[in-house]
């Protein structure tokens, strides 16, 4: 499968100055409108959270969060977002990690990491809509985030640690 | 980073690293340019080499291995933490960097703790011992009346009295030199500790390295950025063996961005200020390729037929044990049948990658090479550049398992950043790297067993037949993509293997033989096979313990109970693994609450949708031993497997961190369940058409086991014996799990599925046949 949101016909369209929120802070970025984010966050911005994986939407390594949505920014162009960008660099606050890294932690989840930004930020989105998520739920949910040292088992586990902590009470 | 000054001072001690970076340094010359060569190679003898101890009584140390998530980096620390005495998290570990990181040959073949840890254990002795030394200057007592904990000597008399390593050291170098031939083979004065007074080791710390995974803080070789660096992707031949005519510059020349389209014989790729642009390039670059006059490869429906027709490449001698023929001439039962594995690929979630920098005169190779030593030595070959000139930074990336010991994107990379002039970064794509990279040979197997009147089995012919012929895998600058496109070749290809199962069972009469054949390309083509995770062991196990499970049927024998026969009847070997071998069976058994009966099991009369059924597997890897059982649902609407339940008994010797065990034990078990459910790469007579993943599913969230456990079994059988050694763990659970899966379709369904993956489709059909 081409990469096909880099057809031609997208050239010679031109430099365009975009803006992004990303993480709370604005920037100003000079590319081609049908640049994918993923290469304007890892490039322009130096955010090196979303990874690439496919470049064709099927692996979710590249996962960053557009108002609450879990969006493929590799195949996501720099000029059709609309809203705010979080990204993997986002999600810790005050120097705390999110409840979620920090699960990730005690979980031991990652093997390689390569893909746990899809991994992570794929299972934020459904905790925000979804604090308390069935097992089916979960699996469900997950299914789009690839991971080829598998490491499924651990990062189920995982969300369900921080499911649990969400249901007694701890702020997520 | 400082350290190549400090190993070349005159004792003076620089400041090495910056300490705020302890403790999960991996990465110091990821710093552009900080050293401009040339690179001479690390001392392997010198203690310094391994160890360097700071004004703060902190350490570092440099092993010359990779970690490719399996947690090797923690243990490593563990191991030298023990013999150093110091407490972990005072240390920081640098791994796989050519310039500041003694040879040690990098990754592969599940040996980093079997073997490699020896070295790092005798350095950290050895440097102990020089402190103590140095402590019993200091304070003027022999070395008996000094004691030692974290870092610090103290008198035994009078523990207020003490003194520090760094302080020891009054920044100085240890400048002591080990002995022995090899770095496999150093010896030192100090002795290794016995394992009873190891502390660290054995304790289930967490990795270092998942934190700043998880919060994005980890530079990776992806990350790498370099002033002036510029982003290139290949061109790949459209069709397998095919010549390049033409390269039509003018069809990209103008697009924006666009610096040159590099071309040496069939090797082509475009360079681009931004990735982008190189993206768009290199789909726009118009060529013309010739077709080669002949199929460089049978369709993959195909590939079986034509593999047990082809003439084998290499074949060994059959080795016979006993009297198969008369054996068969006298047995009760025959049984027999044949199996197939298809090309599997690594498929890593990142493509390959690489950044090289040709500055100074030198070149410098960022990457997540697991043998960064044979890439130095490959591309200085390839690139006609002395060594010295030459080194790798071995930074974090997607998973190996072998992929990137035959590391195309390190060599392609250097050859660009040296054809421009400047750094170039390259980037495979991902149908690059699921039609392109190495992969795992397909098998062909045919397997007869002999039982006598009591269902004992007496003879058994093995004959397997693999298409590996030209596997490669070692950086050789003969045999990567780049340099076959190139037309490059060594004088002959590698003759590959075809390998035997690997059991400790009792069969009096045997008869093993084994080929490799050749597909009709054996250049330039996308079916190169090379390491992957034990680069046969799943196949043959899958071949072989499926057997074993058909005998067992046959002989109307619990699959549990037959192989314990066998193994109780076996000869011990001089690593126990027979009576290991059995401990390990009887602690899967009876983890998983095995119910002794034979296979299938009984249906009930009414037709439910799911049948459900358990199956075993054993092998070893080395000296690892690893049994499996899989619990599965069989779907017979659908013909979807899911395997509810695992179990996996191992025994790998002394455990470093058992917890870093048992994770990479279940990841190496849902990898093979990854090959026994959904992977083949596929392809017609002209290319591979396994492209992505949907063209080439992987194992999914929806598929993953509801519950997993694992028993480390772990023990010395021998009291006699002073040590317990650690085995390799990377690849023991991964092998025997394929078979697994399989005996328990056969116990849920009485279907034999003989030839992975076992895809719905696959399994409805065999259900139908038997009119399950």
């Amino acid at each position: 499968m081409k990469e096909s949101h880099l057809t031609l016909a997208g050239l010679h369209e031109g430099i365009m100055s975009i803006k992004l929120t990303v993480n709370g802070a604005t920037h100003e970025v000079d590319v081609e409108p049908s640049t994918p984010l993923l290469y304007v966050l890892r490039n322009d911005l130096d955010l090196h959270g979303p990874r690439f994986g496919c470049g064709v939407g099927q692996c979710s390594v590249c996962t960053v969060i557009i108002d609450g949505v879990a969006t493929r920014s590799c195949i996501t162009p720099v000029s059709a977002v609309r809203g705010e960008i979080t990204t993997l660099e986002g999600l810790s606050k005050d120097g705390k990690l999110h409840p979620l890294q920090q699960a990730w932690i005690d979980e031991q989840a990652a093997q390689c990491g390569y893909c746990q930004n899809g991994q992570i930020m794929t299972a934020k989105a459904l905790l925000d809509r979804n604090p308390n998520p069935s097992d089916a739920q979960i699996r469900a949910a997950m299914d789009g985030a690839l991971c080829r040292c598998m490491t499924y088992y651990r990062v189920q586990a995982a969300i369900r640690r921080v499911a649990r902590g969400a249901k007694s009470g701890e702020s997520r | 980073m400082k350290r190549r000054g400090f190993l070349q001072g005159s004792g003076a001690l620089v400041i090495t690293l910056s300490l705020g970076a302890l403790p999960g340094t991996r990465i110091p010359a990821a710093e552009p340019a900080a050293v401009a060569g040339p690179y001479p190679d690390p001392d392997f003898r010198q203690i310094d080499t391994w160890i360097v101890i700071h004004p703060d009584n902190t350490a570092t140390f440099y092993v010359g291995k990779t970690d490719g998530g399996q947690g090797t980096g923690t243990a490593f620390r563990q191991m030298m933490c023990d013999e150093l005495d110091m407490a972990y998290d005072r240390t920081s570990l640098i791994m796989g960097c050519t310039d500041i990181t003694p040879d040690q040959g990098g990754s592969g073949g599940s040996d980093a703790i079997e073997r490699d840890g020896w070295a790092m254990r005798r350095v950290s002795a050895e440097a102990r011992r020089t402190l103590l030394e140095l402590g019993s200057q200091h304070f003027g007592v022999p070395v008996e009346m000094l004691t030692v904990a974290n870092g610090t000597i103290a008198l035994k008399a009078d523990a207020t009295k003490k003194v520090t390593y760094a302080e020891l050291l009054g920044g100085k170098r240890f400048n002591v030199a080990l002995t022995g031939r090899n770095v496999d083979n150093l010896v030192s004065k100090a002795e290794v500790k016995p394992v009873g007074e190891l502390r660290v080791v054995g304790q289930p710390l967490k990795r270092y390295d998942i934190p700043a995974k998880v919060d994005g803080s980890l530079k990776w070789a992806v990350d790498m950025k370099l002033p002036g660096m510029v982003h290139a992707r290949n061109v790949r031949p459209p069709f397998a063996g095919a010549t390049l005519q033409r390269i039509d510059e003018s069809s990209v020349s103008a697009l924006p961005g666009f610096i040159r389209v590099v071309s040496r014989g069939n090797y082509v790729a475009v360079v681009c200020q931004r990735e982008e642009q190189a993206i768009r390039a290199a789909q726009a670059l118009k060529a013309e390729w010739q077709k080669p006059a002949s199929a460089p490869f049978p369709a993959s429906n195909q590939l079986f037929d034509y593999m047990r027709r082809a003439t084998p490449t290499s074949a060994g001698e059959a080795q016979v044990q006993g009297d198969p023929d008369a054996a068969f001439a006298g047995a009760a039962r025959i049984v027999e049948a044949e199996y197939e594995v298809p090309f599997q690929g690594h498929t890593a979630i990142g493509p390959a990658h690489a950044l090289a920098d040709p500055s100074n005169g030198q070149m410098t190779i960022y990457s997540n090479d697991m043998k960064a030593y044979g890439l130095r030595n490959g591309v200085a070959t390839f690139l006609g550049m002395p060594r010295e000139k030459v080194r790798v930074v071995y930074m974090d990336g997607p998973q190996v398992y072998g992929r990137t010991a035959a590391d195309d994107a390190g060599f392609e990379a250097a050859f660009l950043a040296k054809e421009l002039g400047r750094p170039v970064r390259l980037q495979w794509t991902r149908a690059e790297e699921t039609a392109w990279d190495t992969k795992g040979p397909p098998y062909v197997f045919k397997l007869r067993g002999g039982l006598d009147a009591g269902g004992k089995l007496t003879a058994l012919e093995y004959d397997a037949c693999s298409a590996d012929h030209n596997h490669l895998g070692y950086n050789e600058p003969d045999t990567v993509l780049i340099a076959q496109l190139m037309g490059r070749r060594p004088e002959r290809p590698a003759r590959g293997s075809a390998e035997a199962p690997s059991v400790m069972y009792a069969i009096p009469n045997r008869r093993t033989s084994a080929r490799v054949v050749s597909l009709p390309l054996v250049w330039e083509t996308p079916l190169r096979t090379g390491n992957l995770r034990d680069p046969n062991g799943p196949q043959v196990t899958f071949a072989f313990e499926s057997f074993i499970d058909e005998l067992a049927a046959a002989a109307k024998a619990d699959p549990v109970q037959f192989r314990l026969g066998m193994l109780e009847n076996a000869k011990e070997d001089a690593v126990f693994r027979r009576a290991r071998s059995l401990a390990v069976v009887r602690a899967a058994a009876k983890a998983f609450n095995w119910d002794t009966r034979t296979s299938p099991r009984p249906r009930a009369a009414s037709r439910s949708k799911v049948l459900t059924g358990r199956g075993i597997s054993y092998t070893y890897r080395s000296n690892t031993i690893a049994a499996t059982i899989a619990e599965v649902e069989v779907n017979r609407d659908t013909g979807r497997i899911w395997v509810k339940r695992l179990v996996c008994a191992h025994d790998c010797g002394l455990v470093i961190n058992p917890e870093g065990l048992r994770h990479t034990v279940e990841c190496g078990m849902l990898h093979a369940l990854s090959r026994a459910l959904w992977e083949e790469v596929q392809f017609d007579a002209e290319k591979v058409t396994s492209v992505d993943w949907a063209t080439h599913p992987t194992l999914r969230h929806s598929d993953t086991p509801e519950k997993i456990d694992i028993v480390l079994v772990n023990g010395d059988p021998n009291p006699g014996r002073a040590d317990l050694p650690p085995y390799g763990a990377g690849e023991g659970s991964h092998k025997p799990l394929i078979a697994a899966v399989a005996n328990a379709v056969f116990d849920a369904t009485g279907v034999r599925l003989r030839r992975p993956p076992f895809r719905s489709e696959r399994v409805l059909a065999a259900l139908k046949a038997a009119s399950v």
